[in-house]
């Protein structure tokens, strides 16, 4: 891990820049999931996120539980980074009303998972400390950005897995959001809003080989 | 998984559905998959009934072709647009990037369907009204949302899990697109709110026909 973060140059460093709280003794899986999808999105950009997930759910068997645990850890994040946005971001005109609309949304897919996983059988992962490294609007689009294409390539790459139809149209119908959530940050930031024809991962093994050492 | 049992019938679809506080999206989303609540078989989908795009082939293939003819749709409508001389600038720019992207869509599906053993559908012969940069701008926001919803629609119903992965990932590219399209129309990126809702086949169908001439 150490050799290739420095030997290659960081995709996201802001990404890199986020820190998942792990000194509580019981860390969750959802967690050190979410800290090794966010480490694989800072070296090897979004793409390399979707095969992650799905490799590092995919070992532990990956029950629908656990793929919407992971999924509520990452609407987790987001929720919390749009809610601070609020106040830090220093957005105003239209940004704001859209941090605004996104902060609500991201609170309702978490609502939504917590509800979903609850009624599975499961328990949801408790929310994750989290500490946003950023200042001022475009520290704050920047990073907006790379958490929305991650999201999207994270329910892109754990869907497929999922179980239940059901489960698998709401999800479906959760990334379609973050899609259009990252279309609007990406035109906020002026670039592309669909950067590519396919957002899903497409270097597989390479990207596999890549991240396992962040797999704990 | 006792669980999973349960969760296949519609009972406990509409209790799943419930979740979200009783938010108007989610009552949107449960509507928009229909109500055959006297059915208790475990092949209920969410898109509707099983052979919804039996007419375009069985299964994936079906499904597939499906996304196919609507992919051509949209790959010819952005061609037309282009050569409208409506747009100009970065508008065009972008207009031109859906359209390649499209395109792409067109190619990977086709092969997909090949791969599939099946025989790709047939190109559409297609006529857009283009009478001016704010109607093409609301139609093609009117298709993109409407192509989404349409992926949406069909990823429960997918059988082979590569299938899904690529429909998944053509299906939030239509959703980049609508929400581009969408501030451009000064309108909200997520007009369902918090929760997209699919559409079903024949919705789809009925809306795309006025565009298809042959």
């Amino acid at each position: 891990m150490s050799n290739r973060m420095s030997n290659e140059p960081l995709t996201n460093p802001e990404l890199a820049a986020v820190h998942v709280d792990d000194d509580s003794e019981d860390l969750s899986r959802s967690e050190v999931l979410l800290k090794g999808a966010l480490a694989a999105g800072a070296v090897y950009g979004t793409l390399a996120v979707g095969p992650y997930v799905r490799k590092a759910l995919a070992m532990n068997g990956g029950g629908d539980v656990e793929i919407l645990n992971f999924a509520l850890t990452l609407e987790y994040l987001e929720s919390k980074f749009y809610e601070e946005a609020k106040s830090r971001a220093k957005a105003s005109g239209e940004l704001k009303s859209l941090v605004d609309l996104l902060a609500k949304d991201e609170q309702q897919h978490v609502e939504a998972l917590e509800g979903t996983i609850t009624k599975l059988g499961g328990k949801p992962v408790a929310e994750p400390k989290f500490d946003f490294a950023y200042s001022g609007t475009s520290g704050f689009l920047k990073l907006a950005q790379t958490f929305e294409d991650t999201g999207v390539s994270a329910y892109n790459g754990a869907a497929p897995m999922i179980k239940s139809k059901e489960v698998l149209t709401a999800a479906g119908s959760i990334v379609q959001v973050e899609a259009r959530h990252a279309a609007a940050i990406r035109l906020q930031n002026k670039e592309e809003p669909s950067p590519a024809a396919f957002d899903p991962p497409l270097d597989e093994a390479q990207v596999l080989k890549a991240v396992e050492p962040f797999i704990a | 998984m006792a669980d999973m049992k349960q969760l296949a019938g519609p009972q406990s679809r509409r209790r799943f559905l419930a979740v979200g506080g009783g938010s108007t999206a989610l009552a949107a989303f449960l509507a928009a998959c229909g109500s055959d609540s006297s059915s208790t078989t475990t092949t209920t989908s969410m898109g509707g009934g099983k052979s919804e795009t039996a007419e375009f082939g069985k299964g994936d293939v079906g499904i597939l072709n499906y996304a196919l003819t609507l992919e051509y749709l949209e790959t010819a409508f952005y061609g037309d647009v282009v050569k409208s001389g409506l747009f100009k600038g970065s508008d065009l720019a972008t207009i031109r990037k859906f359209g390649e992207e499209e395109a792409e869509h067109v190619q990977a599906l086709t092969q997909a369907v090949k791969s599939l053993g099946g025989k790709p559908a047939p190109e559409p012969k297609t006529e857009f009204p283009l009478k001016s940069a704010k109607s093409v701008l609301e139609l093609a926001g009117t298709v993109e949302n409407l192509g989404a919803a349409a992926y949406l629609g069909q990823a429960a119903n997918i059988e082979s899990p590569e299938v899904l992965a690529s429909a998944l990932a053509i299906h939030s590219v239509e959703g980049r697109h609508a929400a581009a399209l969408n501030t451009l129309l000064g309108e909200s990126v997520t007009p369902d709110g918090a929760f997209a809702v699919p559409a079903d086949v024949p919705t789809v169908l009925k809306s795309v026909e006025p565009f298809i001439v042959g």
